[in-house]
């Protein structure tokens, strides 16, 4: 396939990895965003090829994974209504709630449907003026304009039967709720590629300048992610902290203007919570009062709803790249991609999930092994 | 969940007031809407998020990178070995007299 194959050859990949071991003298913690970038990176063994210099730790970029506990169990509530179609993606339908998944829903006789696209929710409500067809918008900058143009398309045909619970998070808050922790270890942001081919890479910019943090807009295929491992690393040698972008065939730096101008016709800025991680301030997305006639927490007049997470689950640990997967004691043991116990492990984008997907939890001694090698390079870079 | 992938824009028509376009990814063919690429023509290539086109390729901007790449190939090639450094079967002339650079 063009645009894919090219971006998965060894050779360039192995030329480029070439490069980086060249580059690298100290030990650089770099962090990518996105969890498909996460899954790109250990499916194809990049963090296992590169130098020890370099340490790769997993961000909070899966929508499924930080969807807080409490927004599954509102799904699970409005999903086993009577009148309701609920339709969403179908990586959120094995999330668990804190007591059952949406599977069980469907299972126990919810009427729950899996949609390629928001549209095809609206279609839905418009073949159903009976039922009230809710769709679950979880996601990030990439995933809203969709689901602004699924509001504005059910509300300009006036389908009062059509809603959306929103659970959208955004990017940039969560970049740099990491960066002002005072156990922050990354020295520099892999961005998410998809994330900026709608929102450009300019909102970066003062980030990398107030945390002196370079950021890298990278693509998702090896020899894209290995490129903007190099861009970082570059910059980092020599003490500088731009926003570069690598993906530049997909990427402008002022993103999609319409798919943003719909965006902020259809959503406002909210404060969110993150799963694993807690609330971010101005970190999410809800519908403008102009539109909360589709929003389902009012529609089906949801309350507050209070979830503890299991208590031997590091999660939010390793969303914040302070800890890997094989750091758990619960990992590919209690907890399992069959039975997750919390939200690295939910989604396949999630960097438990895509741990173990890859049989990491065998490499353990490996990582260890790494881990040392890494120690070694930190003691010479001070002595 | 920010899964993108190329395809090929084949055909344009509107369905209830919008753009829409069915798209080629390497034979499987699916329906996109195309609202948000607006100057989008028959044949351009784009990346498809969950029914949605959100950027057109840039050719120009791909073959730039693709070459800086292809530099990178060539120099290990002009050292007579692959990028692996396994010796080349029929290394650059210069590499076999020994003129390596």
């Amino acid at each position: 396939m063009k645009y894919l194959e090219e971006y998965r050859n060894p050779q360039i990949a192995k030329r480029i990895l070439d490069e980086i071991k060249a580059t690298a003298t100290k030990p650089w913690v770099l962090m990518e965003i996105c969890g498909g970038q996460t899954h790109s990176i250990v499916k194809n063994g990049i963090d296992q090829l590169l130098p020890a210099e370099i340490e790769l730790v997993h961000g909070p970029g899966c929508p499924v994974c930080v969807t807080p506990l409490e927004q599954i169990d509102k799904a699970l509530e409005i999903a086993a209504q009577s009148e309701v179609i609920f339709t969403s993606f179908g990586d959120m339908l094995r999330v668990p709630g804190s007591e059952k998944d949406l599977f069980m829903v469907k299972s126990e006789g919810g009427d729950v449907r899996v949609v390629y696209s928001p549209l095809d929710a609206v279609k839905l409500a418009r073949d159903n003026p009976d039922k009230k067809v809710v769709f679950f918008a979880v996601g990030f900058e990439t995933t809203a304009p969709n689901n602004a143009m699924a509001v504005w398309q059910a509300h300009r045909e006036g389908l009062k039967n059509f809603s959306i619970l929103v659970s959208h998070v955004l990017v940039p808050p969560a970049m740099e709720a990491l960066l002002s922790s005072p156990l922050n270890r990354v020295n520099g942001y892999l961005g998410a590629g998809h994330v900026c081919t709608i929102m450009g890479w300019e909102e970066y910019r003062p980030i990398a300048a107030k945390y002196k943090t370079p950021i890298v807009v990278a693509g998702f295929e090896p020899v894209d992610i290995l490129e903007g491992i190099l861009m970082l690393v570059r910059q980092l040698e020599a003490g500088e902290a731009k926003v570069e972008n690598q993906y530049s065939r997909v990427v402008h730096r002022q993103g999609n203007r319409p798919a943003r101008e719909l965006v902020e016709r259809i959503f406002e800025v909210t404060n969110r919570k993150w799963r694993g991680i807690g609330e971010i301030k101005s970190s999410g997305l809800a519908l403008r009062a102009a539109y909360r006639e589709h929003d389902a927490e009012l529609i089906f007049n949801l309350g507050e709803i209070s979830v503890e997470e299991p208590a031997d689950c590091i999660s939010g640990l390793v969303l914040q790249g302070l800890k890997k997967p094989v750091d758990c004691a619960a990992f590919g043991k209690t907890c399992l991609p069959q039975s997750p116990l919390g939200a690295t492990m939910v989604s396949s984008e999630g960097a438990c999930a895509a741990y173990y997907a890859y049989s990491r939890h065998t490499f353990q001694q490996k990582n260890r092994a790494s881990a040392k090698k890494r120690e070694a390079v930190a003691e010479r870079d001070l002595s | 969940m920010c899964l993108a992938i190329p395809g090929k824009v084949l055909d344009i028509y509107n369905e209830n007031g919008l753009k829409m376009g069915r798209i080629d990814y390497a034979g499987t063919v699916n329906k996109a809407c195309l609202e948000y690429v607006p100057e989008i023509t028959q044949g351009q290539y784009a990346i498809v998020h969950a029914g949605f086109a959100i950027s057109i390729i840039d050719e120009q901007e791909a073959q730039k990178t693709y070459a800086v790449w292809e530099e990178l190939v060539e120099s290990a090639a002009a050292e007579g070995t692959d990028i692996f450094g396994i010796p080349l079967e029929n290394p650059p002339s210069d590499v076999r007299k020994g003129k390596k650079s």
